[in-house]
């Protein structure tokens, strides 16, 4: 009879879903459908094997978490599980370097003490304290850089943005969260062509996703486009330019919204730009990072434009 | 063979959820509705919608359409709302070259929820 380990107990689970199981034992796990369709039930797997059934249906990015559904889950071997981000571990980590992207973005890596498993695009929460934290996007690679970048951008009046920026100095150690959230790269799925479009520190996820992607060969398009307001708001133009020579299915777009920029840049919202360059979603997954307006619009008009809901990621903030 | 496999089971509702999604969101008589909801969330939600409308597995009761429309029946939805959808629904099975006899099955059930749906 395999037996359940959730929050320290163990429950035997005889021909039951992990759902039922731990319902009748009193917990309380938010379900709706019961059935395997709504997803309200996701838990994740910290050990065992889990049933193909318990992840039909969902992202590849939550399959490879070891997210499943509780309510389709008849578990044939021991399983350890928890619900998501409720045990997220706290590591701690060295500050390496803290640069200037630009007038408001500072680049900070940071060198965890442990090893740290995480895809480039998850975020970390990065603790200012025991009871403040905020969370950041990793622009790192696990496979190309051997430590954490972040970009920070200094938020007026931010508590954290601000201490990261004025107080934090190389050496210090800080404490950071496991990593999460279901933005990053998975190899071989069916949506061939990549779009990713981020506004100011909304870059942070997406050159980690790009590089990503283009490390493990990636073969189909991927177009990122980086809007501001001005120039000056705009980072890693450089890097990103030198990148897109190197990779001749990878397509850079700079956009500028608020000054007519230089003619290697585009003029206009990031948005704009982007349904003029690719009025066909078809057959793409998106990415989007950044400013929550541009996010949410972005969501609908990627669908609108042909997207399948199941292949938009999106991280607002 | 029960409806939901005729219409094609899982693989159809896959299909059937950014179709209708579509649809709904362009549909200015109840897109307000949808206007505050996270729409990659919904994604799944939709897919629970439309596999218990085209008769699949599912285990939620009237009460939980009532619980679970109340605060959209608070905000005015209605009769003509309702109507909306049925005709999103048959518009997405037409689409999807679903014959007329199964659209008009699935049309039966997602019927049926009317009155917990709208809080009568
Ligand atoms: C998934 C995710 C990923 C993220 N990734 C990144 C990233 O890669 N890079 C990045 O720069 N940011 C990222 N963020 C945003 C980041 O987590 C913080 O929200 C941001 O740095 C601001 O934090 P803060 O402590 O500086 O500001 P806060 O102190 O939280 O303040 C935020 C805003 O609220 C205002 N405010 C604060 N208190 C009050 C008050 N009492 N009344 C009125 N207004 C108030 C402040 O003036 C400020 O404008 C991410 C967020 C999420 C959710
Ligand atoms: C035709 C009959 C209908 C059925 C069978 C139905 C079924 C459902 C189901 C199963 C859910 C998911 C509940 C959950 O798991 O949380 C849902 C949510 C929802 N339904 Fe319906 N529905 C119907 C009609 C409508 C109508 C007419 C509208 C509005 C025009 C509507 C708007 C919504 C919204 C906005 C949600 C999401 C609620 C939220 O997440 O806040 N539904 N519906």
């Amino acid at each position: 009879m395999p037996n359940i380990l959730y929050a320290g107990q163990t429950y035997t689970c005889e021909g039951q879903s992990v759902l039922d199981c731990l319902t009748a034992q009193g917990i309380s796990i938010p379900s709706s459908c019961r059935a395997g369709s709504c997803q309200t039930c996701l838990m994740c797997a910290v050990s065992g094997t889990l049933p193909e059934l318990s992840q039909r249906g969902l992202k590849p990015t939550l399959v490879v978490q070891h997210y499943f559904k509780a309510c389709s889950c008849y578990p044939e071997t021991d399983l350890e599980v928890q619900l998501p981000n409720t045990a997220l571990g706290k590591f701690d980590a060295q500050v390496v370097s803290l640069d200037a992207l630009n007038d408001e973005i500072i680049g900070v890596r940071l060198r965890p003490i442990s090893p740290f498993p995480y895809q480039a695009g998850q975020f970390i929460n990065l603790y200012q304290n025991d009871s403040t934290a905020r969370c950041y996007s990793l622009a790192s690679v696990p496979s190309i850089d051997d430590t954490l970048h972040l970009h920070v951008r200094r938020v007026p009046n931010g508590v954290v943005s601000n201490w990261i920026a004025d107080q934090l100095k190389v050496g210090d150690t800080v404490a950071i969260s496991a990593a999460s959230g279901d933005c990053f790269y998975v190899a071989g799925q069916a949506a061939p062509n990549m779009l990713l479009i981020g506004t100011g520190s909304g870059l942070a996820p997406l050159y980690g996703i790009v590089r990503d992607a283009l490390q493990q060969g990636h073969q189909g398009d991927i177009s990122l486009y980086h809007g501001s307001t001005q120039v000056s708001g705009l980072y890693l133009v450089e890097a990103l330019r030198n990148l897109a020579q190197a990779h001749p299915n990878f397509h850079y777009t700079p956009c500028v919204s608020d000054e007519t920029p230089p003619a290697d840049y585009r003029h206009g919202m990031v948005l704009d730009v982007v349904l003029k360059d690719l009025p066909d979603l078809k057959g793409y997954r998106v990415f989007l990072c950044g400013n929550p307006n541009m996010v949410k619009a972005a969501q609908q008009e990627a669908f609108f434009a042909g997207a399948s809901l199941r292949d938009i990621f999106a991280d607002p903030f | 063979m029960s409806l939901y496999e005729e219409i094609g089971g899982e693989a159809a509702v896959n299909a059937a959820v950014d179709i209708f999604y579509r649809k709904v969101l362009r549909d200015t008589s109840i897109n307000h509705f949808f206007a505050d909801v996270d729409m990659v969330r919904q994604a799944a939600k939709q897919k629970a919608f439309l596999t218990m409308a085209f008769g699949g597995p599912h285990s939620y009761t009237g009460e939980d359409m009532r619980k679970g429309h109340a605060h959209l029946v608070a905000r005015g939805l209605n009769d003509s709302h309702f109507d909306a959808v049925m005709e999103n629904i048959a518009a997405t099975l037409t689409e999807l070259n679903v014959p007329a006899n199964l659209i008009a099955q699935a049309a039966a059930i997602a019927e049926s929820t009317r009155n917990d749906v709208l809080g009568k």
